[in-house]
């Protein structure tokens, strides 16, 4: 049931329908959308806080939208501030092992493992 | 400049190495003045989340001990404030957000572990808005920074903890990191310098990701001359981070003397438009007409995409946040919510109580922006329109070797004032977003005071050019006392 599946269409127009509503102001996501963009992203969000959420993100979605007017046939995306190549390594241990200084910090572990809520039942 | 028998708060790492060196006193007697600063001002300000005073005193000892010894490092008994997302061993690392709230950092950051080499002495971890998203220092989940030049006042952001504290004479040199302005806007908001070093220069290692192509680590320091002093130390290649440098570290103390004479300076036009405030604009042109009369050339340059800057930040940033965040899900450290009903319910409840509104926004952005349909047309899009950017630096450099400006549209600004509106708050970084996006090195100097409250001068250069930015911001703190004013109450 939480598979990542976006559920607009591609060819929708992203804020078509915030436009046609109300020129004044953009409403470019519904809170379908939201609420589907939170569960991709595992976020729960508080019923208190999901209409600001639907508004700012609204708004942020419509401001990087002024991108989509930018002439950029034939270039190539940035991906790498230096436009430099990732460097490789071998493939060695360099590292201790330090599995017992790490786990200090987690909520909940035996004999070494994470646990977690059980996922097969 | 030259005063050297002031307090030992107001005085510079500089002068206080000299101090230090020439016996005039020690380490400890220096760390315990500098403790007492923290005591008085820590609530008003509310700049540190943690204060390590017991293990700074014992490394103030130490300290002593090796200079006794004639085995004294860089920066050996010298106070440091590192901003709380650089991982320190031992002590708590929370990046100003509850879902690390109770984290203790197994290691020690290489910007951390290389100033703790040369001597330094740490006094604890400065407050920063939530995983360094923001531009206030209002989205820390311990409360926002106060800026010491008006306690009403934000400090700026995310490194506002860092500049409220060197503003405010507790330290005279603290940590801090740089997405999109992060260091130089707070520099400017408080009257202190901030250095933001190329992308790659400094080693990432141990600083917790925010966007892993634009997180840059540098300072906050009250004179250029400390900046390098520091700059020289936690520079340099770390095999420990991928996108680390292999690039020689030039002396940057003795490149400090290099005069103004010859020097071509590019003022962008798109950065002196009608979201500048007038007088902001008035102290920038008059530090720039300072460093013409000291022999440098001044020419109008364009940087043509300088308005898609902050758009394609936020389709950037975010998109990267979303993916470096997702390793915050109550399993392996921080926060958990309790008596989850599933792992799902695990993940959604243990993040969505541990992460702050703007977090929350900004991780959504990032999921939204690479999610099926969308990738093409936002994140693709945007890293197009950052290569243009990019290459407009590119073809400006060809014509200059620094390029001068406002470093933020306004002075300080309230807190709470632009918290209603992100777009508002995100446009306070037009001038400083470029240099992250294009992997530039950038500084924010001093210049002067509008209304009682510092203005910025930031100066960008090309990739690895250093040098050439802080000799240039170096001679003019040589012309000018800007920087030695203090707020009123923290004298």
């Amino acid at each position: 049931m939480h598979k990542a599946v976006c559920i607009i269409a591609r060819s929708c127009p992203v804020r078509l329908l915030g436009l046609q509503e109300n020129p004044e102001r953009f409403v470019s996501l519904t809170k379908d959308q939201v609420q589907h963009i939170a569960i991709l992203a595992r976020l729960k969000l508080a019923d208190s806080e999901f209409d600001d959420v639907v508004d700012k993100l609204s708004r942020i979605v419509d401001f990087v939208d002024q991108l989509q007017a930018a002439p950029t046939d034939d270039v190539l995306p940035m991906a790498h501030p230096l436009n430099m190549t990732q460097r490789l390594r071998g493939d060695e241990v360099t590292e201790p092992n330090e599995r017992d200084g790490i786990q200090q910090n987690a909520p909940s572990t035996e004999n070494g493992y994470y646990l977690v809520p059980k996922v097969i039942e | 400049m030259g005063q050297t028998n002031g307090a030992l708060y107001t005085r510079s790492l500089s002068e206080l190495a000299r101090g230090l060196e020439q016996g005039e006193f020690s380490s400890r007697e220096l760390t315990e003045v500098l403790l007492g600063r923290i005591d008085v001002h820590q609530a008003q300000l509310n700049a540190l989340i943690t204060v390590t005073a017991d293990a700074a005193l014992q490394r103030a000892d130490a300290a002593d001990n090796l200079r006794a010894k004639g085995d004294a490092g860089l920066l050996n008994g010298l106070p440091i404030v590192h901003k709380d997302l650089f991982c320190t061993r031992g002590v708590l690392t929370t990046c100003g957000s509850r879902i690390l709230g109770n984290f203790v950092s197994p290691y020690d950051a290489t910007v951390v572990a290389r100033i703790n080499a040369a001597g330094a002495v740490m006094l604890g971890k400065s407050n920063m808005d939530e995983f360094a998203m923001g531009s206030s220092n209002e989205t820390s989940c311990f409360g926002p920074v106060t800026n010491p030049w008006n306690a009403q006042l934000s400090p700026g952001g995310s490194s506002g903890g860092s500049a409220a504290l060197v503003a405010a004479r507790v330290v005279p040199a603290a940590t801090g990191t740089d997405t999109g302005g992060s260091i130089r806007q707070p520099a400017a908001l408080t009257g202190t310098v901030g250095l933001k070093p190329t992308y790659g220069r400094v080693s990432r290692f141990g600083m917790v990701a925010f966007a892993s192509s634009l997180d840059q680590a540098g300072v906050i320091t009250r004179t250029v001359e400390d900046a390098a002093l520091l700059l020289g130390v936690m520079a340099g290649f770390d095999r420990r981070d991928s996108t680390s440098a292999d690039h020689p570290v030039p002396d940057y103390v003795a490149g400090l003397a290099k005069p103004l004479q010859g020097l071509r300076i590019g003022i962008v036009r798109q950065h002196f438009d009608e979201g500048l405030d007038a007088s902001c604009a008035e102290r920038v042109k008059a530090a720039l007409a300072a460093l013409e009369h000291e022999g440098a050339t001044l020419k109008e340059i364009d940087l043509p995409n300088t308005d898609l800057s902050v758009p394609t930040y936020y389709v950037v940033a975010p998109a990267e946040c979303s993916s470096n965040l997702s390793r915050f899900d109550g399993v392996r450290f921080g926060h958990r919510a309790a008596d989850p009903e599933d792992l799902f319910d695990l993940y959604c409840r243990s993040r969505g109580e541990g992460f702050g509104a703007e977090v929350k926004r900004r991780i959504m952005t990032g999921t939204y922006v690479l999610s099926a349909g969308y990738y093409d047309a936002y994140y693709l899009k945007a890293q197009k329109v950052r290569q243009l950017i990019s290459q407009d630096f590119t073809n400006a450099f060809e014509d200059v070797d620094v390029i001068a400006g406002p470093t933020a549209p306004t002075t300080a600004f309230a807190i709470g004032e632009k918290t209603d509106d992100p777009i508002t708050m995100y446009l306070n970084d037009i001038y400083t977003i470029g240099a992250n996006l294009a992997g530039l090195p950038g500084i924010s100097i001093p210049c002067g005071f509008a209304a009682g409250l510092p203005v910025g001068l930031q100066l960008i250069g090309p990739h690895f050019a250093e040098e050439t930015i802080l000799a240039c911001a170096h001679q003019y703190q040589q012309l000018v006392d800007w920087h030695t004013q203090c707020p009123e109450g923290f004298a």
